[in-house]
């Protein structure tokens, strides 16, 4: 909106006095770009870059061994290596059902934030408490929930069971933290989404005597699908990328049931010293996450018109 | 009807989100000989605060506190340096160069973490830094400055350009309009990228992890996990009462920018 307020007053002040202006200006943006490119690029393209490039070498974390460059050599052992796949798809299975659950789960929170309700303000306040604990502390509360003797679960349940330790059960629990852990975010957005939907278009659906769902359907849906993809594709990164949580919890255990392909990356790195290794697992993953971003943001786009 | 379910499904989640916390609460409470009773209780019978005296006596919290502190504090006010002047640049003058900045920031959001640690570990052995406070703030910096980039920007663009042009046109100097009506009305949300920067670098647990390897320079976050012994026996007590001390200053810092960040991340994922 600004900017097209602003384009006619340039336009009718344009002259050779603006054109004087314009120099000096573009000058000093120049300059003024320079401290927004040199952290750009010292701290996010320089690391990322180097990382890449390490992919493709056999780098070792001894301080004197030799690096050299092996082309593809490490992703042709990658693709061939069962530790990875498995891994693979646990990173899979738990970045794609902590997604879909989280965006649910919030949905129907924001839903329920969005109405006259009476406990509204506490859940406002429990909704976004997660968002500020460190995943450290996040994931030690759920082991006292979770454990065995001491926990909440059996107790609650009078089972016996050993949910972090147990061979099926350990991903499901997993991914509960997961979902609790990151529906804060995706509820603030999607909250903030429904507030933005303009009241005149309920309106409009209520005088043809639309029902709530019709309502929810016909309008909410379809005005909140930009937000609905732009939160559920963030969360699918950071989902995928997630480390500390299940560190903390499983340390990827049982049996590697749990072993998300981050915590692989960082056992081979800097427990066993295979650098060029861990590099070419990043490069792996972040082609598949773009690679899934892509076909969804595609499909999204395709249905939106 | 539909009211009384409404009630029932928010009541749900109000449960689902509150009972890790408050188990948290309780057993931070407790004494040993409760916690090992076989049916649990939610409030201790018996509540104690013995278990943080013997967190503190357990491990190095004040200490590892500190530390946190230090590298948190540090990491905030470097990246905002940095920031700053990179998100006013790429909020007002829109050339080509800028419009690539900032999409490499968002871009690099895409990348796992392990390919920035790696060569960030590597660099840093180089340079005597792994071990070192100042090698872990190193990395929180690379870690936060995307998103503190993206957050200022917004800030700026909110600041109406008229009204620095204005300024300008008086005579003020680009400078002198920057520093007296500019810098008010950033102040806010510079203030609330600081915290943010606060938090995450608290926060923080596996850069750490890479980074950091004897228990003298040891952060909170790796400091807490050491209360989970090498065979996953755990001290319960002592270690839920310094998690909860833990979780203080991220949730005091957070209450204050909670709307901020909210609008922030906002502009970040709809504008695109």
């Amino acid at each position: 909106m600004t900017a097209l307020a602003e384009r006619p007053y340039g336009r009718a002040g344009g002259g050779s006095r603006r054109g004087r202006r314009r120099g000096p200006r573009s000058g000093g943006g120049l300059a003024l770009l320079l401290p927004a490119l040199v952290p750009v690029l010292v701290f996010s393209v320089g690391p990322l870059v180097y990382g890449i490039l390490l992919a493709f070498t056999d780098a070792r974390s001894g301080r004197n061994t030799e690096t050299s460059f092996v082309g593809l050599e490490n992703f042709a052992e990658l693709l061939s290596d069962g530790d990875f796949w498995e891994s693979f798809r646990i990173g899979m299975v738990w970045g794609l059902s902590v997604t879909v659950l989280q965006f649910l789960a919030s949905l129907g929170l924001a839903l329920l934030l969005n109405q006259d309700l009476r406990l509204r303000g506490v859940a406002r306040v429990l909704a976004v408490v997660p968002w500020a604990m460190p995943p450290v502390v996040v994931g030690l509360m759920w082991r006292l929930v979770y454990h065995p003797d001491a926990g909440l679960l059996n107790g609650l349940f009078g089972s016996d069971v050993d949910w972090l330790h147990d061979f099926s059960l350990a991903l499901p629990a997993v991914i509960v933290v997961g979902v609790w852990t990151g529906m804060p975010q995706t509820t603030v957005v999607l909250l903030a989404g429904l507030q933005n939907v303009p009241r005149e278009l309920y309106e409009a659906v209520s005088v043809d005597g639309a029902g709530p769902w019709r309502r929810f359907w016909n309008v909410t849906l379809p005005q909140l699908r930009p937000v609905i993809v732009a939160i559920t594709s963030l969360d699918f990164v950071w989902n995928i990328n997630q480390f500390s949580l299940v560190y903390v919890l499983t340390q990827g255990g049982p049996g590697g049931r749990t072993r998300l392909p981050m915590l692989f990356a960082y056992e081979e790195a800097f427990r066993y010293g295979f650098f060029g290794y861990a590099a070419t697992l990043g490069v792996a993953i972040t082609i598949v996450v773009l690679a899934v971003l892509g076909l969804y943001l595609w499909r999204q786009a395709r249905e939106g018109d | 009807m539909a009211r009384a379910l409404k009630y029932l499904a928010l009541l749900g989640y109000v449960v689902f989100l509150a009972f890790p916390l408050l188990w948290l609460l309780s057993t931070a409470l407790k004494t040993p000989q409760e916690m090992a009773a076989l049916d649990p209780t939610w409030i201790p019978r018996r509540p104690t605060l013995a278990n943080f005296a013997d967190a503190f006596a357990e491990q190095d919290l004040v200490g590892a506190g500190l530390r946190s502190l230090v590298v948190a504090v540090a990491t905030a006010l470097i990246t905002v340096a940095l920031a700053l002047p990179a998100a006013y640049a790429l909020a007002r003058f829109r050339g080509v160069a800028g419009k690539i900045a900032i999409g490499w920031v968002l871009v690099s959001q895409v990348f796992p973490v392990v390919l920035i640690i790696i060569p960030l570990f590597m660099v840093l052995r180089r340079l005597e830094l792994v071990n070192t406070l100042a090698g872990l703030t190193v990395v929180h910096v690379t870690f936060v400055l995307p998103f503190a980039l993206w957050m200022l920007r917004g800030y700026v663009r909110a600041v109406p350009r008229e009204l620095e042009e204005a300024a300008a046109v008086d005579g003020a100097g680009r400078l002198r309009a920057l520093a007296a009506v500019v810098a008010p009305l950033l102040a806010p949300g510079v203030v609330a990228t600081l915290l943010f920067s606060f938090i995450s670098s608290w926060n923080e647990f596996m850069f750490a992890l890479v980074i950091l390897k004897d228990p003298e320079v040891e952060t909170l976050p790796l400091t807490l996990v050491r209360f989970v012994g090498p065979e996953g026996v755990a001290r319960l007590g002592p270690l839920a009462a310094a998690s909860l001390l833990a979780t203080v200053p991220s949730l005091v810092f957070f209450a204050i920018i909670q709307r901020r960040l909210r609008s922030g991340l906002m502009a970040g994922a709809v504008k695109g």
